[in-house]
């Protein structure tokens, strides 16, 4: 597994108990369209994936993700050592 | 070389363009249209389109014909009808005229502004204080202009829209923390570069559940971070620490903050903001606030009833705990009525009635207010988590009269919807 599908699988991981419509998730798969989420949810999730990566996404990176795929690449770029 | 330069001169722009017929750029906003509407159509009073057809005192007045309590307000201390404000008032409108027609760096600063800012100095203990028209001006100048690109401004995901308004007006970078969270302040802090520039903004109130901040644990991280902090005290000031000044001083951590928020539009009791500071620089945002710079300044009756009512809140020891008594004891009454509420305890002067859904919410406000009780509904997106509420805030003013048939109109009307138990 590369280290993109390690985020990918842990991403899906922290989607799970926001996916009330058990939508099926790939890249393309979009927060607002697909998964319907409110902004609350949107903050909740947020927050879970901070704590799982260790990251910080501001609400200025957020404006810009609306994908799964965009947001593991977020992640990617995010985790690497600086 | 233009596309333009390219098209044959018997081609007409209407071959070109699609149908010329504008987008409306109000349709995005049908969806709501059409939940008001359906609302309205059970026969309900619309909410948010009340008028007071005459006020009587900060506590009463008529709508649609009726005598009506106020609990729905935010005027805690009582202080519109006060006869000292109103007298100040009244002789600034005479003297100084209806208002400034301008900027208070160009012709929109006249004494009264000035002795709105010294009053204020004085209540606060503080070397520095800025006025501005309004609260959400305030926040908005002072946080979009303290934060620059490359700097973060950390708030908590409850915070005011004046107060995420501000962070949009700026080009900082913006991290949320779960509410009341200091846990998750930690450890955001914690990952945010050593060297960056930092704002905590807080607020020692929070006014849709009227429950406050744990300011002297987050005050703490904050400073072991090497943060700045921000208070807004727009629900504190009046009645909250030994002068009055708001959370922050009951919580013992005033020499911690760097700058405090607040309103005149609540315990003050008229419109206008302000920034209160003991940072040496202070001064130097009335040059480069936008907010502060291109709006007009506040007229000067409005900052005389200000400064009026400021220097008497610094001497309002009875009327503080007579707001406390009254607080205590509504929460304590709705509780035994069986009403949920947002907080375990009365913690501040608000009072938030917790609701199912919206059709039951909507219901109960309309029972209470033909029962002659205003309080405010609110529902998301301006409340946490998505939940329906009915908000009640006192008055110093109250009786405990008014207070006993509060609890009456609520017992009734809350029966009459099935909110609560029957008695």
């Amino acid at each position: 597994m590369t280290s993109r599908q390690e985020t990918f699988a842990k991403v899906a991981d922290q989607i799970e108990p926001f996916n009330k419509k058990q939508v099926p998730l790939t890249d393309a798969t979009s927060f607002a369209g697909d998964l319907e989420w409110d902004s609350l949810t949107v903050m909740d999730f947020v927050a879970a994936v901070e704590d799982e990566f260790d990251i910080l996404i501001t609400m200025n990176m957020q404006a810009e993700i609306e994908t799964i795929g965009q947001l593991v690449d977020t992640i990617e770029k995010l985790s690497k050592p600086a | 070389m233009t596309d333009a330069s390219q098209t044959p001169d018997s081609v007409a722009l209407t071959d070109v363009l699609p149908n010329p017929t504008p987008r409306d750029l109000l349709s995005k906003f049908d969806g709501l249209i059409a939940e008001r509407q359906a609302l309205l159509d059970t026969g309900v009073r619309d909410p948010f389109a009340i008028v007071m057809e005459e006020v009587l005192s900060p506590t009463l007045a008529i709508i649609k014909g009726r005598k009506t309590i106020l609990l729905g307000t935010y005027n805690y201390m009582g202080m519109t009808f006060d006869p000292d404000v109103v007298a100040a008032g009244k002789y600034a409108l005479d003297k100084f005229g209806a208002g400034t027609t301008g900027s208070r760096v160009l012709n929109g600063t006249y004494q009264g502004h000035r002795e709105c800012e010294d009053a204020l100095r004085e209540f606060y203990d503080m070397e520095s204080a800025i006025v501005f028209s309004t609260g959400y001006q305030a926040n908005l100048g002072v946080i979009s202009t303290l934060c620059a690109k490359g700097d973060y401004i950390i708030l908590d995901a409850d915070s005011h829209a004046s107060i995420y308004d501000g962070c949009w007006l700026g080009n900082a970078e913006v991290v949320r923390f779960r509410h009341n969270s200091v846990e998750d302040l930690d450890k955001r802090l914690g990952r945010l570069p050593v060297e960056a520039g930092k704002l905590v903004v807080l607020e020692g109130v929070y006014s849709m559940l009227g429950d406050i901040a744990p300011l002297k644990e987050m005050v703490a991280v904050a400073k072991k971070h090497g943060a700045m902090i921000l208070c807004d005290e727009a629900h504190g000031m009046g009645f909250f620490g030994e002068h009055g000044r708001g959370v922050f001083e009951e919580a013992g951590v005033a020499d911690d903050i760097d700058f405090v928020v607040g309103t005149f539009s609540k315990s003050v009791g008229t419109v206008g903001g302000f920034c209160v500071s003991n940072h040496p620089k202070f001064e130097v945002m009335r040059l480069v606030t936008r907010p502060y710079v291109f709006t007009a300044s506040l007229p000067p009756s409005v900052v005389a009833t200000a400064a009026a009512s400021i220097r008497k809140l610094m001497h309002a020891g009875d009327k503080r705990e007579h707001l406390w008594k009254n607080s205590r004891r509504l929460h304590q009454g709705l509780r035994d009525l069986g009403y949920t509420l947002g907080t375990p305890t009365a913690q501040s002067a608000i009072i938030a009635v917790m609701m199912p859904d919206q059709a039951i919410t909507v219901a109960t406000w309309q029972a209470l207010l033909e029962r002659g009780l205003y309080v405010n509904m609110a529902r998301p997106p301006a409340t946490p988590a998505g939940t329906f509420l009915l908000r009640c805030s006192l008055c110093a003013e109250h009786t405990d009269e008014q207070v006993t048939e509060i609890l009456a109109t609520f017992a009734a009307a809350g029966r009459a919807t099935g909110v609560i138990p029957q008695a």
